[in-house]
């Protein structure tokens, strides 16, 4: 098992001091080393917002891109090469608002890459607007008397999407929290870890003690993962009990396994071939 | 009727299979060692509407599609009614006799009428086409053989009966104009020589192929679904990974993360398509990963005119994006030139490790032409890849002489960093939070835009700006894309006319080539801008690059292709007048 150490860059995160985002940090680092990953081997892709710099703080290979853009990014790099683990990272604001439209077809893609989001129903880097996950009513800078828009369920719309592994973590819990993302890298396809990380500075509603107060474990309810309806059951739960761990988890063939052009392995490692004169006959 | 060429127009509603009689005729013809020029117009429905294939064919090259037709192949009453005005004196109109009329008004300019009463030729209505296309072969003397042989291939996947009852019906219509008519004796020079028939669209997606392009990305938009057509069949045999995407911001987004594995990648769209990847050029451009993108004009604004022709996306290409990275744009002219551009453009994105845009047009890209043929084997320039980490620490965006930073492909030991959509320094680390540093910003903003001196070196290299014609000519016809062919045709009736002409095409939209552009511009005697839109943004481009103001100008914008009759009319009346000073002067616009 290699040392967590391994996965931290040479920067120092910026997050403000007691931001759930170091405990996504953390523990994700504790999960690739937990399974033994190699770097090199890994590609880090993120949006725009607070949570979108953890590939800086991550050591592995990494990209900053769009807001809303990680997911299709990253489906470019694991189609580019299929070998290396791509992880994307990033914010409610991010994931749920301006990228939720990649957000559905990446799920029923079902590329064998994993979604971490860090969901603080708030964002954060833009000093306190109303998010997809702020509750309704919720007072924010942007909606100064209640938000009047009902909360996305970023659980339920994953199932509903077609996701085939579907969890919800917590920072306050990081042992919990690096399993899952351990399960969510060893499952084999379109992997959603939804995780509550509190933000500190702008969310004075969904706080720590909020959470901690809420939240319960499906693992010690023995939620059968299999069972999509009871998955679907559990995604309802909001208000005085919160379930986290993973409420589905279900192989099936993923988009680099059925697609053509992939089957003699990485893109990028193809040689170099003249193009065939056959071609031509497609214009005589 | 005695010249070596034929016209022929198609029309008929959406549905009707004028593109398969088109597609056919092509075939034909060029198996029969012909050339052509074809141009299909067409309307955004499935159904209904009125499309008007309009194809030359000819012994030698031919240029441009016929503003005139010896054969008007009428598929419905609306075809007749609009077209047969436009039938040579001498011509004639095919058409099915059961169902259509050509009346006396319809034969007004001399054509004839070629009535098939196809119920007695055959028993299948729906066969209709393909009696007319017989009787077609007949009357310009080409091989029924061939008609067959293209029946059975577009068949081939249907039962055994549908291509015999199609071949003979092609008989019976042959066998019907045979004893009725005569020939036209166009004496069209059927030869053995073979030739491609392909459009621009299908000469880019070729060219992606054989410049080792192992990503193409996009989201369907006429007029630049032809590449995704031609590439979904195609592209997989060879490795290709074809991606249909919910939009083209996920297109270019995976295209560019494609491109950062080190697979080349591609994306292509129209204008409006191009407006929802604009931010993700930026981010090429400031990730510096290669990626081409192809651009297919259409009529804009907004959804515009989405089957029709248009050159209105020049400064929509050159500010896409917000803020300043190196960006390369080339404007194919013709459909082998289509092709040598695009496999060309992955050798510029990998050595200069940007963004290369390739601006084409719904003419350029879905004509049909022959093509003599394609040379597969292109030159394949990776650029700068490391491929060990020499232990100084790798920095993926080394501040060098050149600009350009080795790349290292992820999963290089030893070389890991971070790409960063913020500003970023030599190692990838963000410098836009706490570390704000003006000095650092500087550098790379330096580093990356100095990328573009060697480029520009090159681009006048490999696309040396040259006028093409008589040297010191009178009158020089200036233009972009496309027109190409317009303006040699305009060239050619000028000269015939005794005034010297000669033609110039910007190639390289950007890095813009100033000095060499400026050198010949300034020494030609009369400029005449031809293109196709209302504000004429190329002669604006080169007035604000070189300083040289183009006033005499012919704009298009009403979809419809240049005619090179009417253009040439409007280029006497120019040419007419005094000539307007061609250099900035006070007071001009």
């Amino acid at each position: 098992m290699a040392d967590a150490a391994v996965f931290k860059s040479e920067i120092k995160p910026d997050w403000c001091p007691g931001c759930g985002d170091f405990g996504v940090l953390n523990s994700l680092q504790k999960a690739c080393a937990d399974l033994n990953l190699d770097p090199k081997d890994i590609m880090v892709v993120s949006g725009i917002g607070c949570s979108s710099n953890l590939p800086g703080f991550f050591n592995s290979y990494g990209m900053h891109t769009l807001h809303g853009r990680s997911i299709p990014v990253a489906s470019g790099v694991k189609l580019g090469n299929h070998e290396l683990t791509v992880i994307m990272t990033g914010g409610d604001g991010d994931g749920y608002g301006i990228g939720v439209g990649h957000f559905v077809h990446a799920m029923r893609r079902n590329l064998d890459i994993t979604y971490i989001v860090m969901d603080n129903q708030i964002y954060g880097l833009t000093t306190g607007q109303a998010s997809p996950t702020t509750e309704r009513l919720v007072k924010t800078k942007s909606t100064p008397t209640g938000n009047l828009e009902s909360q996305l369920n970023p659980i339920a719309l994953a199932l509903a999407g077609g996701a085939s592994f579907v969890a919800r973590g917590f920072s306050g819990e990081p042992l919990q929290l690096a399993e899952l993302y351990k399960k969510a890298i060893q499952h084999k396809g379109f992997a959603l870890v939804d995780v509550f990380s509190p933000c500190v500075t702008y969310n004075k509603t969904n706080t720590y003690p909020w959470f901690k107060e809420r939240c319960y474990k499906l693992e010690d309810e023995n939620h059968d993962v299999k069972n999509f309806d009871a998955a679907m059951k559990k995604s309802q739960e909001w208000g005085d009990k919160l379930p986290l761990g993973v409420f589905y988890a279900n192989e099936r063939t993923t988009y680099e396994e059925a697609e053509p052009s992939l089957q003699n392995g990485a893109l990028s490692k193809q040689p170099t071939v003249p193009l065939d004169a056959a071609i031509l006959l497609e214009f005589v | 009727m005695k010249r070596k060429t034929v016209s022929v127009w198609v029309g008929g509603a959406a549905g009707d299979g004028i593109a398969s009689v088109g597609e056919s005729l092509a075939k034909i013809f060029a198996r029969n060692g012909l050339q052509l020029y074809a141009y299909n117009s067409y309307q955004s429905v499935i159904r209904g509407g009125h499309v008007w294939w309009q194809m030359r064919a000819g012994s030698e090259k031919v240029y441009t599609q016929p503003e005139n037709c010896h054969l008007l192949i009428a598929l419905n009453q609306d075809t007749i009614d609009q077209h047969a005005l436009g039938v040579e004196r001498g011509g004639g109109i095919l058409f099915n006799a059961d169902r259509l009329q050509v009346r006396p008004e319809h034969m007004a300019n001399g054509a004839q009428s070629f009535g098939l009463p196809i119920s007695k030729l055959t028993k299948l209505p729906i066969m209709q086409n393909t009696v007319a296309t017989a009787a077609f072969m007949y009357l310009t003397e080409l091989p029924l053989e061939s008609l067959e042989k293209a029946l059975s291939e577009r068949f081939a996947k249907k039962k055994a009966d549908v291509v015999q009852a199609n071949i003979e019906a092609a008989r019976a219509g042959y066998e019907f104009a045979k004893q009725n008519w005569k020939p036209f004796g166009l004496g069209l020079q059927i030869s053995d020589k073979q030739r491609l028939v392909m459009t621009g669209n299908q000469a880019i997606a070729v060219g992606a192929l054989a410049a080792n392009c192992k990503f193409y990305s996009a989201y369907p938009m006429t007029p630049a679904s032809g590449i995704l057509h031609f590439l979904a069949p195609n592209g997989p045999k060879r490795g290709m990974c074809v991606k249909q995407c919910e939009d083209e911001i996920a297109a270019i987004n995976m295209a560019i993360g494609a491109g950062q594995t080190g697979t080349r990648s591609m994306t292509g769209t129209s204008g409006g398509g191009f407006s929802l990847m604009t931010e993700a050029v930026g981010l090429a451009g400031m990730l510096e990963t290669p990626i081409v993108i192809v651009n297919v004009q259409r009529g804009g604004p907004s959804t515009g005119l989405p089957t029709k022709t248009e050159q209105g996306d020049l400064f929509q290409v050159l500010g896409a994006s917000q803020g300043e990275f190196p960006r390369i744009i080339l404007a194919p002219q013709t459909i082998e030139d289509a092709f040598y551009t695009t496999a060309e453009a992955f050798n510029l994105a990998d050595k200069y490790q940007c963004p290369v845009i390739i601006l084409s047009d719904l003419m350029l890209s879905e004509h049909t032409e022959t093509v003599d043929k394609l040379e597969l084997g292109v030159k394949i320039e990776r650029g700068e890849i490391v491929t060990e980490a020499n232990g100084d620490g790798y920095k993926r965006y080394l501040d060098t002489p050149s600009g350009i930073s080795p790349r290292a492909l992820p999963g290089t030991r030893g070389t890991i960093y971070v790409s960063a959509s913020d500003e970023h320094d030599e190692k990838g680390v963000v410098i836009s939070d706490v570390f704000t540093d003006p000095p650092t910003r500087k550098k790379m903003v330096e580093k990356r835009m100095r990328k573009m001196d060697n480029a520009r070196k090159e681009l006048a290299k490999t696309y040396a700006p040259a006028l093409e014609g008589t040297p010191g000519a009178e009158v020089t016809l200036v233009g972009w894309g496309s027109t190409i062919n317009l303006l040699r045709a305009l060239a050619r009736r000028l000269e015939e006319e005794g005034t010297k002409t000669n033609i110039f095409l910007v190639k390289v939209i950007a890095p813009f080539l100033t000095e060499e552009t400026t050198a010949i511009l300034s020494k030609c005697k009369r400029l005449v801008m031809i293109e196709q839109n209302f504000t004429s943004q190329m002669a604006r481009l080169l007035r604000m690059e070189t300083g040289i103001r183009i006033s005499d100008r012919i704009l298009k914008y009403d979809g419809e292709p240049f005619a090179a009759s009417d253009t040439f009319a409007q280029l006497k009346k120019i040419l007419a007048k005094t000539p307007a000073p061609a250099v900035a002067g006070v007071g001009s616009r």
